[in-house]
Order: structure tokens, then C-alpha cells, then sequence
């Protein structure tokens, strides 16, 4: 692998490695925030699983991204991806959380807007309609497993001691669907931008393990990833999920299933190919936001018991973040390329 | 798979047994109190008594370590950390019962307190009542263990039983009082012992506040 495309691809693995604490957060931070779980032992399940993810299904949602722009350059790539990874950095100091599929599209779009391209715009709407539906999507799977739950428990009484046992284990099981799918759906966010401009040769592990450039590619940002849970997000899990709702192990369990529920439906290729062979509307294969479908799963919960708990300023900030985030990606991308001046191949 | 199964529940069933034993020697104390102060208004203080007493004793110490133990193992390894202070409040209080129990049979022991005949069957009717709200409290804790939607079921009793221990309570301490050839001393000592007698169904039905709030936040 060259020096040079390792050091164009570094872009990516920054952004990787400051979207893990977040990811990291939004998939155990309610777990280990309710003490369930041990840092260590969330970190390590989230971190593999999500190579897992990135590797083996990482594919759908990051030939979404490349097609959004098509950046033909290595250095074109590292610009979008340096500049979605200062907007999370600058505005993540601000206390405002923030999403990483908004900063990539936001650098994505400030590269664009430099070379005069124009954005794939059915790409662009598929985009912008997932971002809007997955929150709801995720809301209505929350309440609709919580119900599920709930009579579950009142028709099989199960002692306190043991369903904190089932709960652990449910947690951790989750956990790791929830890290896999999020692997699968946002690793497009950290190196699908490389895609278009991608041309190495794929090298053999131990002997007889083979892996596709993208492959490759995918391993790599995974990697970035687990380097950013195991060492940023110490801080982010122990004061995310508290925020706007106080919720107990068990609906921090249908949280995190319903979010996972929600990116796997996002980023599953095989049930994107079972439904169009069907003839059934096809689910796009889009990177949506992970805190979207937390804080939507999150809202669902708290509507169940009428809204009762439930924090409204933080969720306006929230909001704020969202759009302010892909804004300040595309002023940040285009300011990047005018002050290197970077000359983007026809 | 069968081991790893075995050691993945093994601390829950541990941890459960020493709840149901802890539950069961504050059960089995009510009972021993309840026949030590039969005896005690039938005998005086005997041989009997004195058995009983250390019986209550002996199940008051273990029921301390035992509640200590239980915490330990709560905090070590942080296991229900949403109600692991419900449990512990909920332990602390029942633990006083048992605690109550002693003290009462010792303060018959040390006092020797006099009782009339006629007063004897109100005594016992008290006693009766303590018992057998203590005895709907435990019900009502196992359940909130074992099913929470069995918890009310039995907390209502606990209401009735401290209900009818104060009209006891009442009336017996009216009839001390009307009892002209008694010395003051004497009717403020029985006026005590009535009191104390009463207090046990009094903390049994505080538990049991406090059970029913976390009954609905663990049905919530």
C-alpha cells in the first residue's frame, strides 16, 4: 500500500476515529451509563462487531456515498473526510452532539461546489428523505417493541434477580447486532468517499485470507473506529442517553434494538435484493445518523408514558446540531480546497 | 453450554437464596415472638421464654449478616443497579422488625412487667395484629422478588393489621388507665409495653409504603 494513499486515506481514519465515541455512545452508553455493563467489556464487543459490520456489509451504503459526489481524487476525498471530521471536532467542543453522515454529506457537497460538479441529486434526496424517516422509523420500533415488552412481563413473571441476569444478556447480544449493523451502514460515512478514487491490490492475509480493495478499505476504517472507542469515548458513554430521558435497563435494551433494528434496515444489501426481487419498494441503502435513531427510539419510550421526563431544550439543541453540522462541513470543505487550491482531475 | 449456563446464573441463585432465607427467619421470628409472649402472660419468665428469646437472637444476628452479605454482593457486583437502593431500603426495613421482636422480648425479660388477667386477651389480640401484618409485609416483599403484580395483593392486609392494632392499642390502653387501683408507674409501664407492642405493625406498614412506590417503579 503506498505512503501516499495512506496518507490521503488518514482523512478518513480521523473521521473514524472521532466517530467511534459517539458510536460507542449511542450503542452502549445507556448500558454502561446504567452501570450493566462494564466499560471494557462494551468497548471491546462494539469495537469487533463493528469491523464485523464494516467488512462484511459495508458495501451498500458506501457505493451510496460515492455515487453522491463521485470525488475522482485521493486528495479530493481527504478534504471532504478532513473537513467532516473538523466540523464534528468543532462543533462536539460546543456540547452540541452532532452527526457523522452529516458531516461527510456536508464535505461531499463543499467539494461539489469547488469543482463545480453537480450533486447526484436523486442520490441527495434519497439521503435527505432517510435522514427524516429513519428518527420516526426508529420511534415507532421503540414503542411498538416496549409495548411487546411490557405484556411480555406481565404475563411471564420473571424474578427481579434473573431479568437483571436476562437484561445483561440481552444487552450484550444487541449490543453486538446494534455495533454490526451501524458498522454495515456508517462505515461508508468514514472511507466510502475513497471508493470512486480507489486503486490498490489486495493482499493476502495469513496466507489465505483474501480481502477486495474496498474490503480493505473497510478493515481499515473499522480499525480507526475501534481505536476511538477504546480511546475517546470513556467520557461520552458515561453522559449520553441521560440527557433527555432518564431510561431504565430495559428500555435502554429496546433503545438500542430499535436502533439497530433501524440501521440494519438501512444497510442490509441482502434485504435490499430480497425486496426488489419481490417487486416490494426497496429500502435504500443510505448512511443515516445513529444518534438520529437513538434519540428517535428515545422520544418513542418517553411518548409512551405521554412525554412525562422528557427534556425538550436538549432536544432543540440536538436539532440545532443536525443542521448546523453538514452547513459547517460544506463551508469547511470548500474553504479547505480554495486554500490548497487542489486541482481536481476532469 | 450447560456449565457456562450454570455459572451465569449461579450468583443470581445464590444471591436469591440468601434473600428467601433472610425473608424466612423474619417470618419464623414473628412466630417465636408470637409464642414467647403467650408464654410469658401464661408463665412468666421460664425456661421456655428464655429458649424462645435466644431463638429470636439467633435468627436476629444471622439476618444482620445476612442483610450485609446481600448488600456486599448488590454493590460488588453491581447487579439491579436501578433498584438496587429500593432493594437495600426495602432489606433495612424489614430488618428492623426482627430487631423490634428482640428488643420487646428482652424488655419483658429485663422488666418483668406485670400484666392483669383482664388485660391478658387484649395483649395477645395486640400481639395477634403485629404478627400478622408483619407476616402480609413478607408476603408482599417474596413477591416483589418473585411477581410485582402480586405485591398489592397482599400490602392491603398489612394496612388492615396496623388498622386493628391501633384500636387494640386503644382500647387496651383506655382499660389501664381506668384501672383506679393501679399505681401511675405501673399504667405508664403496660401503657409502654402497649405501645412497643404496637409500633412493630406501625414500621411494618412504613415498609409497606415504601414497597407499594417500589412495586409501581419497577411496573413502570
Amino acid at each position: 500500500m503506498q505512503a501516499e494513499f495512506l496518507f490521503f486515506l488518514s482523512g478518513g481514519l480521523l473521521l473514524g476515529f472521532i466517530s467511534g465515541a459517539n458510536y460507542m455512545g449511542n450503542i452502549f452508553g445507556t448500558a454502561v451509563g446504567t452501570k450493566m455493563l462494564s466499560f471494557r467489556s462494551a468497548a471491546i464487543i462494539c469495537s469487533v462487531f463493528i469491523i464485523f459490520g464494516a467488512v462484511i456489509g459495508g458495501g451498500g451504503t458506501s457505493a451510496t456515498i460515492g455515487k453522491l459526489g463521485m470525488i475522482s481524487t485521493m486528495s479530493g476525498a481527504f478534504v471532504a473526510t478532513v473537513a467532516a471530521f473538523a466540523a464534528i471536532f468543532i462543533i462536539t467542543r460546543t456540547g452540541i452532539p452532532v452527526s457523522s453522515t452529516g458531516a461527510i454529506v456536508g464535505g461531499i457537497i463543499g467539494w461539489n461546489l469547488f469543482t463545480g460538479r453537480a450533486v447526484d441529486f436523486s442520490v441527495f434526496t434519497q439521503i435527505i428523505l432517510s435522514w427524516i424517516a429513519s428518527p420516526f422509523i426508529s420511534c415507532i420500533f421503540a414503542m411498538v417493541l416496549m409495548l411487546a415488552v411490557r405484556k411480555f412481563l406481565h404475563k411471564v413473571s420473571v424474578p427481579i434477580l434473573y431479568q437483571d441476569t436476562f437484561v445483561r444478556i440481552a444487552l450484550i447480544l444487541t449490543g453486538a447486532f446494534a455495533a454490526y449493523s451501524l458498522g454495515a451502514n456508517n462505515i461508508g460515512n468514514i472511507v466510502g468517499v475513497f471508493i470512486p478514487s480507489l486503486h490498490i491490490t489486495s493482499p493476502e492475509f495469513f496466507g489465505f485470507l483474501y480481502l477486495s480493495p474496498e474490503g480493505e478499505l473497510f478493515l481499515l476504517g473499522g480499525i480507526a473506529i475501534a481505536f476511538g472507542i477504546f480511546m475517546y469515548s470513556h467520557k461520552v458513554v458515561n453522559t449520553i442517553g441521560r440527557g433527555i430521558y432518564e431510561l431504565s435497563p430495559i428500555s435502554a435494551w429496546v433503545v438500542v434494538m430499535a436502533h439497530s433494528l433501524v440501521m440494519f434496515l438501512f444497510a442490509s444489501q441482502s434485504l435490499h435484493s430480497f425486496l426488489v426481487s419481490h417487486g416490494l419498494p426497496a429500502i435504500p441503502l443510505v448512511p443515516i445518523s445513529s444518534s438520529e435513531a437513538v434519540i428517535g427510539a428515545v422520544i418513542g419510550i418517553a411518548l409512551l408514558k405521554k412525554g412525562r421526563g422528557l427534556q425538550t431544550r436538549p432536544l432543540g439543541r440536538i436539532a440545532v446540531g443536525w443542521l448546523v453540522c453538514p452547513v459547517f462541513a460544506i463551508v469547511i470543505s470548500y474553504a479547505l480546497m480554495c486554500l490548497l487550491s487542489i486541482k481536481v482531475e476532469a | 453450554m450447560f456449565s457456562g449456563k450454570v455459572v451465569l446464573f449461579q450468583r443470581t441463585r445464590e444471591l436469591n437464596a440468601k434473600i428467601t432465607e433472610f425473608l424466612n427467619n423474619i417470618s419464623e421470628s414473628s412466630l417465636l415472638f408470637s409464642q414467647a409472649c403467650n408464654n410469658y402472660m401464661e408463665n412468666g419468665i421460664n425456661e421456655d421464654f428464655n429458649s424462645l428469646l435466644n431463638k429470636v437472637s439467633v435468627l436476629e444476628a444471622r439476618n444482620d449478616q445476612l442483610r450485609r452479605n446481600i448488600e456486599a454482593q448488590l454493590y460488588e457486583h453491581t447487579l439491579i443497579p436501578e433498584s438496587r437502593a429500593d432493594v437495600l431500603q426495602l432489606l433495612e426495613g424489614t430488618d428492623k422488625i426482627i430487631n423490634l421482636f428482640e428488643s420487646r422480648l428482652y424488655q419483658l425479660s429485663i422488666e418483668k412487667i406485670y400484666i392483669y388477667d383482664n388485660l391478658k386477651p387484649l395483649y395477645s389480640e395486640l400481639v395477634e395484629s403485629a404478627i400478622r401484618a408483619v407476616e402480609a409485609l413478607v408476603r408482599s416483599v417474596r413477591a416483589f422478588f418473585t411477581n410485582p403484580t402480586e405485591v398489592n395483593h397482599h400490602l392491603h392486609k398489612v394496612m388492615f393489621f396496623e388498622k386493628q392494632g391501633d384500636m387494640n392499642s386503644t382500647k387496651l390502653k383506655r382499660m389501664i388507665f381506668d384501672n383506679e387501683n393501679d399505681e401511675l408507674s405501673h399504667k405508664i409501664q403496660l401503657r409502654m409495653l402497649c405501645d412497643d407492642i404496637d409500633s412493630i405493625a406501625d414500621i411494618s406498614e412504613d415498609v409497606a409504603d415504601s414497597l407499594s412506590i417500589f412495586a409501581i417503579k419497577r411496573d413502570s
